[in-house]
């Protein structure tokens, strides 16, 4: 693994770098990778034009339909319809944008402020460090879900509720990580160089060390989009998370629950797809530990 | 040894401290408690009255300490949607409900977890490895609230073997413990698995080998007794899995423990009840860590002196 050894990298030779190693190796979980590409990234980015039907209209007079294969379903309902009468397919495309947006956002924000931290608790040390340390410690300390179940009940549930949830619970493991490797990647030869020609710390921090960490990161981050996605669905499914009537794919297993006997379609079919987006990023985060950055072998 | 078993108390005791601080501040912001106590048309010499009674007059950090000196003692007030008790009574009645649970869903994962671990170590890359990696993979990817609705339907109303919900003999108790472990299972076999693997490799088991022991008392005797520690380490993390996964499958099968009192709790706006629980299941969580952590440092003592 030449490329876990630190070394100055130049910041656009990041993405290079994992296109590379993609093409390279073998064993890449192609059928892992399509699912997410056809099961959240296209449904997410183009849902108006893939949903056949509208997400949250719905006519009582086409309520619970089954899916086409049972008696008494149609072609029109694929996967059937729930008690309003919503075509389920069309639900599960337009949740996918949530999943695709909380796991994006959820992750962009926590991996921002938690590496920023961990840069500077790794790079300057002493009482900064023990300080944001501290911060981590208590933070991964904290029953997850009651300080979610709370938050939400005092701001509400919202979109914007989750993705700070999202954010308390996940910058402390970039944080954590990202110190580490930087406490071992400041002693090397050409940070003291470039501190002799002059960089700022600033400049060092994010031309030189950040760059040695993204592998890092880039794992991390995809290891944590199935925990996110979980999360949030969980959340959802407690009422506590995206409000109704947005199709999210947790809401809609709690929209089915009690439907269970007569309708099981209605909360089967997005168990299934949050089930197979999560058994994906976990397959393709397991993937790229393994050939990004074999260190990471305890996360 | 004695130091390190001090800053970390000390350490854990900051953080309940933090946590009570955030579950205070966040309770008061939920909404003004005295729209929840008094009906729509109360006069404001009756909002003031109220507000005098339970103390929500006085400034923010006044009510905190007071909240705090009342915490330590255990009391932290009586509810205001189950009338007549009081929230710590509350808790304490529940709580033996989620620790049989939890009890239960802890055995059903060691159960199976340890023996399945080892066994995919010793006949790593065969078929049943590969299956035994299938469904660890698989367990940690299913969301358990969905597992809980999937196996209640096949179960409880297809199949008519196990009861839909509630709380009564062991047969309430199965499909929720096997939800709840799930997770564990899953996350607990790649722990002994990868374990066994580096004890398997060891110099001292080839030793055992040469000496002529029976393989399955190398196994299952020398190999495990050292294996074992890290899954049993494991057990802070288990802690907060539980805590959390008995929020979301106690309400799936509607098990009366604490998990459930949360979820209502929370809905109803009940600030002295969810206080109470996420400070109990705080505490029980941060002494989990600490525990581990000094039962670490025993066994690995290089932690010590980090």
């Amino acid at each position: 693994m030449a490329m876990a050894i630190p070394q100055r990298v130049p910041w656009y030779m990041a993405p290079l770098q994992l296109l590379r190693a993609i093409f390279q190796v073998r064993q890449f979980p192609g059928v892992a990778m399509a699912i997410l590409v056809f099961l959240l990234v296209i449904p997410g980015l183009f849902a108006e034009w893939i949903a056949p039907h509208d997400p949250i209209k719905g006519s009582l007079a086409l309520r619970l339909k089954p899916p086409m294969w049972e008696k008494g379903g149609s072609i029109t309902y694929p996967l059937g319809t729930d008690k309003v009468g919503r075509d389920v397919l069309s639900r599960i495309i337009y949740g996918a944008r949530v999943s695709l947006r909380v796991s994006i956002e959820g992750i962009i924000v926590s991996g921002f402020i938690g590496t920023a931290l961990g840069l500077i608790s790794g790079y300057f040390g002493g009482r900064v460090d023990a300080l944001i340390m501290r911060l981590v410690d208590i933070s991964l300390g904290l029953p997850i879900i009651l300080v979610a179940l709370v938050f939400v009940a005092a701001l509400g549930p919202s979109f914007s509720t989750v993705i700070a949830v999202i954010t308390i619970l996940l910058w402390a493991r970039y944080a954590r990580q990202v110190r580490g490797e930087v406490l071992s990647i400041k002693e090397r030869d050409f940070i003291a160089r470039a501190r002799v020609a002059g960089a700022s710390h600033f400049r060092i921090m994010f031309r030189y060390l950040l760059p040695n960490v993204v592998n890092t990161l880039i794992v991390l981050a995809t290891l944590q989009v199935g925990f996110v996605i979980i999360f949030e669905s969980s959340l959802s499914f407690l009422g506590a998370g995206i409000p109704r009537p947005t199709p999210a794919w947790g809401l809609m297993v709690a929209d089915g629950r009690e439907l269970i006997v007569t309708a099981w379609w209605i909360s089967m079919f997005p168990g299934i797809a949050i089930m197979l987006t999560v058994l994906s990023f976990n397959l393709v985060g397991d993937w790229l530990r393994d050939h990004l950055d074999p260190k990471l072998k305890n996360i | 040894m004695q130091r390190y078993i001090t800053i970390r108390f000390l350490q854990s005791l900051l953080a309940l401290f933090v946590m009570s601080m955030i579950v205070f501040s966040l309770a008061r912001m939920t909404g003004d408690p005295l729209d929840v106590l008094l009906p729509m048309e109360a006069g404001e010499g009756e909002r003031e009255r109220v507000a005098k009674h339970w103390g929500l007059d006085r400034p923010m950090y006044e009510q905190y300490f007071v909240f705090l000196g009342k915490a330590l003692r255990g009391d932290f007030g009586t509810s205001w949607k189950w009338q007549g008790h009081t929230a710590m009574g509350l808790v304490m009645e529940r709580m033996p409900a989620t620790l049989q649970l939890a009890g239960a869903a802890i055995a059903i994962s060691v159960a199976l977890a340890l023996p399945f671990g080892v066994l995919t170590a010793v006949w790593r890359d065969t078929l049943f490895d590969s299956v035994g990696k299938v469904f660890a993979i698989l367990g940690q990817s299913l969301p358990n609230f969905w597992l809980g609705i999937v196996l209640m339907w096949i179960f409880a109303v297809s199949l008519g073997w196990l009861p839909t919900s509630g709380r009564g003999g062991i047969r309430h108790m199965i499909l929720p413990a096997v939800c709840l472990g799930w997770f564990q299972v899953a996350t607990m076999m790649r722990l002994v698995r990868s374990s066994m693997l580096d004890v398997l490799d060891s110099e001292f088991v080839k030793l055992t080998r040469i000496k002529g022991l029976p393989e399955w008392k190398v196994v299952w005797k020398h190999c495990l007794r050292n294996a074992a520690i890290t899954p049993l380490t494991y057990f802070a993390i288990t802690a907060g899995a539980l805590i959390t996964g008995s929020v979301i499958i106690e309400s799936v099968f509607a098990w009366p423990g604490t998990g459930l009192l949360a979820v209502d709790a929370v809905r109803a706006r009940d600030f002295q009840v969810v206080q109470a629980i996420v400070i109990v299941f705080a505490a029980v969580f941060i002494l989990a860590n600490l525990l581990v952590d000094i039962l670490y440092a025993y066994i690995d003592p290089r932690i010590r002196y980090q």
